[in-house]
């Protein structure tokens, strides 16, 4: 559909499609919708590896296809060493990787392909310095396999692997901080983001784009299906997610780290908004949120100061 | 003019893929194949090779970086061997899948456990069904010509698959041997530039690569595999023959030695077939109708090739470094399947031989004489059997 002039200028996002209508993801679902962005920032000059996950079957089944990129499919563990690859030909050929008008890899793993088993190919491809885009899409456990925690999925959560029952076994760890292990590599640029904030992930992505070197970008988006919530409340939670503290939307820049939302100097909401929406969490005593809330002060207090220091 | 010097295998297979002019290499450290990237990464330090050198944190990333280079449209190269190899196991198959001529050297290493950094064939034995061709090196000038061969036809048009070049380790890997290194330029004119017609990543025309393919279309994505290896038989012959007409060495799927009268013929691969063939000689000297022959290619498996070789022989005497427990050595399945619908066909018996680097003498050889002498004269004898084992440590 031709979008009107008068409509366009309004937009604060670009109005061109590179990822097509009519895909198989989930009604609500949070990785379609980053993956669209992603598209809107690069463009079709893009090209995209994608690990085993629910992207490989969002990006259309053969003789399907949802992107106007180049997409290339790779195995679980890999997106970092084939981005790598894909990085070294294109440099080898005489291509401008990476910069505004140069040729854009990227990386599009989930948080299991990330946190878990692409974990070594990640560090290596960060290690490294390759002009590439990683972005871990992060729905909080392995979604497409059927709902299995992951390293990223949060304590107290239900799962098929953490299904709660007489002996309380639900998700018993801490979320794993990604993000501090990417910025451990002292990379250029590292961002979280968030669907509910879509200015703020283009941005970051462009940021990303003009940067040289490895950019790294934890984006967070929800699954309804996964988190037993309800398709229509995906941006809510997400937005819960951060003003919460729960996922804050930070920058590490040149080894400079800058809170985005939200604000430090307010208290953020209690924890409970942003589980009272979803069914993952309706097994959680009140010990148990407890628990998660004050690993979020926690995290929250150790970020704010990252910020106060090497702001 | 070419130039002739002494080097060890690994340095040859570094020298073939200088001259390969690969633009992306990914290589991981590993026995006995460490010293291919470490040559390889001078020639690229003293501006001798041009290529991306990615100095990779696993196998699993080496090969998984060579199929995202190589699907975007460049010559690659690696070397890895034994648990290298057996790690990048699912990424060849996609490789093979998508259908591009990365090329492998591999130093021939058993696998663990227990531990072991000799020489065996097990490791890329075991890829046989990943859609990989395989060629198997007698010697460190082998080695270097081989790894030439292989780009020729891997990145031939009718066959588009990757390919593994196996010369054994230490024997060959760390031995020293004379060997002739050929022109550059005859090398340019041999193998060309790699422009790949077929799919590839370009900027300028979005693809989607190893996509999603459900039941109705997955069977005939495999078959192309299929076909690919088939036509690559053909192909294989045509790049041997002009191999040798620009650097003048001669090679063949199959190489038989002093078969045309023999009855028994010692069938192996790699530098094994130097013993057996000097073991040949001495059984000759003594009236004993013997031959040898080696596969160079194994995978495509040369099964018109084998059929040949059968029709002058009684007995086919298998020496393999490799076991399929349970049933035995890879050469003996596949001749099996190569004879079993023939209607004169040779008793095969099959040796399970010098596995994680046991030396092969010709004691042991002379054991492998007395059981195929036992199936010629139509005694009973055992089908597969293990040669030079150390009963008292059993």
């Amino acid at each position: 559909m031709e979008i009107p002039e008068s409509v366009k200028k309004r937009l604060t996002l670009p109005a061109e499609e590179h990822f097509y209508a009519g895909h198989t993801a989930c009604q609500g679902c949070g990785a379609s919708l980053g993956l669209r962005y992603v598209l809107k920032a690069y463009g079709k000059k893009t090209i995209v590896a994608i690990p085993a996950c629910c992207s490989t079957i969002i990006a259309g089944a053969w003789p399907y296809n949802t992107l106007d990129a180049n997409l290339f499919h790779t195995a679980f563990a890999t997106t970092g060493a084939v981005i790598s690859g894909i990085e070294a030909a294109l440099k080898a050929l005489g291509y401008k990787v990476k910069g505004e008008d140069g040729v854009m890899v990227v990386g599009w793993a989930g948080d299991g392909g990330t946190a878990d088993i692409g974990l070594q190919a990640l560090s290596g491809f960060l290690e490294r310095g390759h002009d590439a885009v990683y972005i871990m899409y992060d729905n909080e456990a392995y979604m497409n396999t059927g709902i299995q925690r992951s390293g990223s999925t949060p304590y107290g959560a239900w799962t098929t692997n953490t299904p709660g029952g007489k002996r309380h076994f639900l998700e018993k760890r801490h979320k794993k901080k990604v993000i501090d292990i990417v910025i451990a590599h002292e990379i250029p640029y590292a961002a979280t983001a968030s669907d509910a904030y879509p200015e703020d992930f283009l941005r970051k992505l462009r940021k990303a784009q003009k940067i040289p070197g490895p950019s790294f970008i934890q984006l967070f988006a929800p699954c309804p299906t996964g988190w037993r919530s309800p398709t229509d409340k995906s941006i809510e939670i997400a937005r819960l997610a951060v003003q919460t503290a729960y996922f804050p939307l930070f920058e590490y820049e040149n080894g400079k780290y800058r809170i985005n939302m939200p604000s430090p100097k307010k208290e953020p909401k209690p924890i409970e908004e942003f589980l009272k929406l979803q069914g993952r969490f309706k097994y959680m005593t009140k010990e148990d949120v407890e628990t998660l809330q004050q690993w979020v002060n926690h995290e929250w207090e150790k970020l704010k100061k990252l910020a106060e220091v090497f702001g | 003019m070419p130039i002739r010097t002494v080097m060890k295998a690994n340095e040859a297979a570094a020298w073939a893929a200088k001259l390969a002019k690969p633009k992306v290499i990914a290589a991981f450290p590993i026995t006995p194949s460490t010293l291919i990237p470490e040559k390889i990464s001078e020639f690229v330090a003293n501006g001798e090779l041009d290529a991306e050198f990615i100095k990779v944190e696993s196998e699993h990333s080496a090969i998984s970086a060579c199929v995202g280079a190589s699907a975007a449209g460049v010559r690659t190269f690696t070397a890895t061997a034994s648990q290298g190899l057996a790690l990048m196991h699912e990424v060849l198959f996609i490789a093979a899948g998508m259908r591009l001529p990365i090329v492998i050297a591999v130093g021939n290493r058993s696998l663990s456990a227990p531990i072991n950094i000799w020489n065996d064939w097990q490791d890329s034995i075991s890829q046989r069904d990943t859609g990989w061709m395989q060629f198997y090196a007698e010697n460190n000038q082998e080695a270097l010509d081989l790894i030439l061969i292989a780009f020729k036809v891997a990145e031939d048009e009718r066959v588009l698959l990757p390919a593994m070049i196996g010369f054994d380790a230490f024997i060959l890997t760390h031995t020293v041997e004379p060997v002739e290194i050929p022109d550059q330029e005859v090398v340019d004119e041999f193998l060309g530039e790699y422009e790949p017609n077929h799919a590839y990543l370009d900027p300028a025309r979005p693809i989607t690569q190893g996509t999603l393919a459900f039941p109705a279309h997955y069977m005939e994505a495999r078959y192309t595999v299929w076909e690919a290896n088939e036509n690559a038989k053909k192909v294989i012959d045509e790049v041997f023959a002009e191999f040798e007409k620009r650097f003048g060495r001669k090679y063949q799927k199959i190489e038989e030695y002093r078969t045309d009268d023999a009855e028994i013929v010692f069938v192996t691969m790699g530098s094994l077939a130097g013993t057996v063939k000097e073991y040949v000689d001495h059984l000759r000297k003594k009236g004993i109708k013997a031959g040898a022959a080696k596969l160079t290619v194994y995978r495509p498996f040369p099964t018109e090739e084998v059929r040949e070789l059968a029709k002058k022989a009684k007995v086919i005497a298998l020496l393999e470094k490799n076991v399929t427990f349970s049933v035995g050595g890879a050469l003996f399945q596949d001749f099996s399947r190569a004879l079993v619908n023939q209607e004169e066909k040779p008793i095969l018996v099959d040796f399970i031989i010098g596995l994680g680097g046991r030396d092969v003498t010709f004691k042991n050889l002379d054991e492998v004489l007395e059981i195929s002498k036992k199936a010629l004269s139509g005694e009973e004898f055992d089908e597969v059997n293990w040669i030079g084992l150390r009963k008292e440590i059993l």
